[in-house]
């Protein structure tokens, strides 16, 4: 009998014991056996930071449903939903640290918002003013990096990164508080990708203190996560020394919880290790994309009953938050997307020349003869409207 | 002792050893580089010396290489890769052209790239395939990267510790049929700039322009013209990109007759660009078309070849023929 996957297209096999849940789609608090390691860490969290989750959640998925509309109006040239995965990112982005750093792939826009980034500047890149937006050197950005469009080949960035950290002696000094760590996030699509495996590679050789958080959407595009691996994904990382845990990624307390255990043991001295969050792309791959000519309505409304916001908006119902608090939440959300929406629309100025600045970091004679030429080029049309 | 009779490889040994001495940054990556020395011994004894941290046996994967140090120069860290043949930096194209050169540009100017790679390139060693290549046309034709020679081992022993230097990528391809020859290295100046090109031998015929190994092939060959009294002006370019083509032109303006050797297949190559440019340039003043002696457009074939595939001072003098009767 030949081999069979362990995914059906679109849809996993979640039956099985190893995936770490804290909170059912229910909304139903109710931690599964593998969880158990990791409820210390889910027990420092206090209804604040529930509450907080929520915001979070609810403000990132307003914003990209206002960039989705924006895009459909002919604002933005292309936009990337994060639809349905907000509860892999919120919950693995309150798990770290500001001295860690993080490398997104390009979904990442809660997490982008949770470390400090403006996200208009997301924006900006998917309105064609920039190829990156930020400096993620900047403190106010906390070390969360720019987007990478290549797939996969900042997985091998963040691995080399982290060597430096470790040669640096910047972890595993016993104060955890200050020890630094990487988490780099991909999709299932990249972990088919040889740079992935590299990373993997370095990552166990040089033992570094890294995560790798796979935000499995089951879709790369148009093609089925049964494709890329015959295995669940938190496996991949095994045969090059880097161990899994797979998760609920619509699970924002098992996503807080695993990633913060992962990125301690990364911080002191354990090594690399992997986290497959298991998620749904709700929406499309990009607005350029049709999901209805690759996927089932059946499955899109089966993962729409597990979605990350509902379950918990039910939990905190449930343990007596009251009304009031989603109103707000809301509103501000829609603010929020009001102001973006605003600032879109009022995006101009790039400068024709600004193209020729930062290619090199030192002087370069092509730079600076093509800059001058330019220049002279436009004056000519100046002189030319005059005379 | 200022004065240095050494192999190349000996002089770029040194060389990475005064920058690391330097820079506690400054860091070596690649594959058997470290307790081995590398392939070619260049980076001999420099683990024993600096440790493993700063010299690094790298796992087999030439992606990882590139990418990984991307991500330490991210860090801070100054890493300098070896390649270890010309044809095997081809796994690492994404890395170098998409990754490396961009960044800084992806950036806005907030990150520096000061990565170094050096390649080993280039034939006459007899080897087996993808051992013999000399690719620089790919990286030239990237924006965003940097690309040195060196032809003999004093400006090795300068230019490598001056694109370590650069906090730009700098693609540094050596010639490694050139590794062995002694020559004089000059260990208390440089005398040039990383990025300029330098007249080797003056005349005032022709005018011959190559980088690394063709450059004693071009100085040979003027030898040989002296003899049957033509006059030939050698230029070793140094810096393939940015070309400097200030002593180009000069020289030109002089000779009005300019032939461009290289070891690379010659379509859309270097010596190309630099025909059209001085086409561009210095049209009133050329005597004859700017010439072009290349490799044949064919993979580098097998070693028992070599010898008719590479151009050679024969080859080189052919053109010069062909230049001087227009």
């Amino acid at each position: 009998m030949p081999f069979q996957s362990r995914y059906v297209d679109g849809v996993s096999s979640s039956a099985d014991d190893t995936m770490v849940q804290l909170l059912t789609p229910e909304g139903k608090f109710k931690p599964s056996a593998s969880a158990e390691e990791f409820l210390p860490y889910f027990e420092k969290l206090t209804d604040a930071d529930y509450r907080k989750f929520y915001r979070e959640m609810v403000t990132v998925r307003r914003y990209d449903t206002e960039a989705t509309n924006l895009q459909r109006q002919g604002q933005l040239a292309l936009w990337v939903p994060s639809h349905g995965q907000e509860g892999a990112q919120v919950g693995s982005a309150f798990a770290t640290k500001d001295q860690d750093h993080i490398f997104p792939a390009y979904r990442e826009h809660a997490i982008a918002h949770i470390r400090g980034v403006d996200l208009i500047n997301i924006i900006r890149q998917f309105k064609g003013f920039t190829h990156g937006g930020w400096n993620p050197f900047d403190p106010k950005h906390k070390n969360f990096h720019i987007y990478t469009l290549v797939i996969g080949s900042h997985a091998l960035h963040s691995t080399g990164y982290a060597m430096g950290i470790k040669f640096d002696g910047a972890t595993n000094t016993g104060k955890p508080d200050k020890d630094e760590a990487v988490i780099v996030y991909f999709g299932d699509g990249a972990t088919s990708q040889g740079d992935v495996s590299e990373a993997f590679v370095f990552a166990a050789s040089y033992q570094t203190p890294q995560v790798f958080f796979i935000q499995n959407n089951h879709w790369a595009i148009s093609v089925p996560v049964s494709v890329q691996a015959r295995v669940p994904l938190y496996t991949r990382g095994e045969g090059f020394g880097v161990p899994g845990t797979q998760i609920d990624g619509n699970d924002v307390f098992a996503s807080f919880a695993v990633t913060a255990k992962h990125m301690d043991d990364a911080r002191s001295g354990k090594g690399p290790s992997l986290i497959e969050a298991h998620t749904y792309r709700i929406g499309a791959h990009t607005s350029s994309d049709d999901p209805t000519k690759y996927r089932s309505d059946a499955e899109l409304q089966d993962w729409i009953k597990k979605d990350p916001i509902a379950r918990l908006e039910t939990f905190l119902k449930a343990s007596g938050t009251e009304e009031k608090f989603f109103a707000e939440v809301h509103q501000e959300a829609a603010d929020f997307a009001a102001d973006i929406r605003r600032r879109t629309v009022e995006l101009t100025g790039l400068d024709s020349s600004s193209m020729f600045d930062s290619v090199y970091s030192e002087p370069h004679v092509l730079m600076d003869e093509q800059r001058q030429w330019l220049a002279a080029y436009d004056a000519s049309f100046e002189e030319e409207a005059q005379a | 002792m200022s004065v240095q009779n050494l192999p190349l490889a000996k002089a770029i040994n040194l060389g990475l050893q005064a920058a690391m001495a330097a820079d506690p940054k400054v860091l070596l990556m690649g594959e058997d580089i470290g307790t081995l020395g590398g392939v070619f011994r260049v980076t001999e004894g420099l683990k024993t010396e600096f440790g493993e941290h700063r010299v690094l046996d790298t796992p087999l994967a030439e992606s990882g290489i590139v990418g990984s140090a991307i991500g330490l120069a991210m860090r801070g860290y100054r890493p300098v890769v070896e390649i270890q043949f010309d044809g095997f930096i081809y796994p690492a194209f994404d890395q170098i052209t998409s990754q490396l050169a961009k960044m800084t540009f992806r950036h806005e100017g907030a990150l520096s790239m000061p990565v170094v790679i050096r390649v080993p390139y280039g034939g006459h060693i007899g080897a087996v395939e993808h051992h013999q290549e000399s690719p620089e046309a790919y990286f030239a034709h990237t924006p965003g990267l940097r690309l040195v020679s060196p032809s003999n081992p004093h400006d090795a022993y300068w230019m490598i510790q001056e694109a370590i230097a650069s906090n730009d990528p700098v693609m540094f391809f050596e010639p490694k049929s050139r590794y062995w020859p002694k020559g004089d290295v000059d260990m208390s100046a440089s005398g040039y700039p990383l990025h300029a090109s330098r007249v080797v031998r003056e005349g005032t015929d022709v005018t011959l322009v190559g980088h690394g190994a063709m450059v004693s092939m071009m100085l040979q060959a003027a030898d040989v013209a002296a003899g049957e009294g033509t006059s030939i002006e050698v230029i070793d370019l140094r810096s393939i990109s940015p070309i400097d083509y200030a002593p180009i032109l000069s020289s030109v303006a002089k000779t009005g007759r300019l032939v461009v050797a290289q070891e690379a297949p010659g379509f859309a190559s270097v010596g190309s660009e630099i025909a059209a440019t001085v086409h561009e340039r210095s049209f009133y003043l050329l005597e004859a078309p700017v010439l072009r002696v290349s490799a044949f457009d064919t993979p580098f074939p097998p070693a028992k070849q070599e010898a008719v595939y590479l151009p050679d001072a024969d080859r080189i003098l052919d053109a010069v023929d062909r230049a001087l009767s227009y």
